[in-house]
């Protein structure tokens, strides 16, 4: 039973913090890629676009080559460890957010940006107005990135290496189980995981409703 | 009454083509000018400029005499306030859409108070402050959205069509209730529009603006009468 509280534990935390700085990462570019005019933005978007449908695997594979012993980045000491599966999950779920926030800041009315700097608002207070029309795309954006997390098991099982009491999250343990022929263990941990995604989507749901009244 | 606005040799290109170009036209401090001029004449886009909003490609825009290019940016878009053909209002109450502008400026709340409610009352939309921005007809939210501008109180008070997404009764009170504000105050206005009896009714001059190109600049009778050149007087001839 503690085992899977602990799992359940270290499933939420990888996945929340891989959500938030894909949030960190994402929002700033993605407003950027929405809201700038340079040169090579389409390209950019075609690249981000693409990025929204990252095999976990694929992810997973390169960033074990990376962290690797004898990899670049194999001095640090991250394979295996949960920092591994939070830099992979967040180089899945940055994409995400980043893609979608463009998108949404897009479907606003391109004047709007025009008009709040017509009435007189700073680069940094006419961005703020701007997210905040486009809160409930945000938000679908914000849930968009943690579910894609929550539910990968690619990336994980390649660079966290499913150990148990250090990097076995419940998507790695229910391949596990499933392994090993214990299908109601497996389906046990797959309803709780069921369970707590919609539960944190229950309440980003209601956060996106409330905003939505009118 | 000195120049607020001075325009000398501007050209803009957009899109790759010359879309605006102005030899000389100079604004006078207090005084309503309305521009006219067909669909993608460049009216828009001299607004756009004149809010600093658009780069010019050549020449320059004087304001007081300083040149906006070397102006702080933020400091001189704080000296105008921009009206668009449509009300743009955010997903708020209406109190709070038109007090963003002083929300942006740091207004002490008393102040923005006394000011919602002065502007909201010579608007007559003083009932609908607590109601949200989605909740209004188009008519309504075209006069917050005018509120949302005076309210700044601004040197210079830029309009672009403001009245052409309203319907004709609407727009007739608007544009009387418009005129009033203007005639009682001492604020230089720019007002686009598609309409000569528009035109006649709100500013003092007109400017006519075709292809990208000042034809005239003149009173709405004077052009009338004496029309500079044929493109002048066949487009008077459609309005």
């Amino acid at each position: 039973m503690s085992d899977i509280f602990e799992i359940t534990l270290l499933s939420l935390q990888v996945s929340a913090i891989a959500t938030l700085i894909s949030l960190l990462i994402g929002l700033p570019f993605g407003t950027w890629l929405a809201l700038g005019n340079f040169r090579g933005r389409s390209f950019l978007l075609s690249i981000v676009n693409t990025g929204m449908a990252l095999p976990p695997v694929v992810v997973g594979l390169v960033v074990a080559i990376t962290l690797w012993r004898s990899g670049p980045l194999g001095g640090l000491r991250l394979i295996y460890t949960p920092m591994a599966i939070i830099l992979a999950q967040t180089i899945i779920s940055a994409p995400v957010v980043m893609g979608l926030t463009a998108a949404a800041l897009a479907a606003l009315d391109p004047r709007l940006q025009q008009q709040l700097l017509g009435l007189g608002a700073s680069h940094l207070q006419m961005i703020w107005m701007m997210w905040r029309e486009a809160r409930l795309p945000l938000l679908a954006a914000l849930m968009a990135g943690f579910g894609s997390v929550i539910s990968e098991v690619g990336a994980s099982m390649m660079v966290g290496g499913n150990i148990r009491g250090q990097t076995r999250v419940l998507t790695t343990a229910i391949v596990l189980e499933t392994s090993k022929g214990e299908f109601e263990k497996a389906l046990a941990l797959s309803a709780l995981l069921l369970t707590l995604t919609y539960l944190i989507n229950l309440a980003l749901t209601l956060i996106q409703q409330k905003g939505h009244k009118r | 009454m000195s120049e607020i606005i001075s325009i000398r040799d501007l050209l803009i290109r957009r899109n790759g083509r010359d879309a605006l170009r102005i030899n000389s036209l100079d604004i006078k401090s207090g005084e309503t000018l309305a521009i006219v001029g067909p669909n993608g004449a460049g009216k828009s886009t001299l607004l756009l400029a004149l809010a600093g909003l658009v780069t010019p490609s050549h020449g320059q825009i004087t304001f007081n005499g300083k040149s906006i290019s070397q102006m702080n940016d933020l400091e001189y878009r704080r000296k105008i306030s921009f009206v668009f053909q449509d009300p743009l209002l955010l997903d708020l109450s209406v109190e709070n859409n038109i007090a963003l502008g002083l929300k942006f400026r740091s207004i002490d709340k008393d102040e923005t108070r006394s000011r919602v409610h002065r502007w909201s009352q010579a608007l007559g939309v003083d009932s609908l402050l607590g109601r949200r921005a989605s909740q209004l007809s188009g008519g309504e939210a075209q006069r917050v959205s005018l509120a949302r501008a005076f309210i700044l109180e601004p040197e210079l008070l830029l309009m672009d069509e403001p009245f052409s997404a309203v319907d004709p009764p609407t727009r007739a009170q608007l544009l009387k209730d418009l005129s009033n504000l203007l005639s009682g105050n001492d604020r230089t206005t720019i007002f686009v529009t598609h309409n000569l009896k528009e035109a006649a009714q709100v500013g003092g001059r007109m400017a006519v603006i075709i292809d990208g190109k000042l034809e005239q600049v003149g009173k709405p009778k004077q052009i009338k009468e004496k029309p500079v050149n044929k493109s002048v007087k066949e487009f008077l001839k459609v309005l």
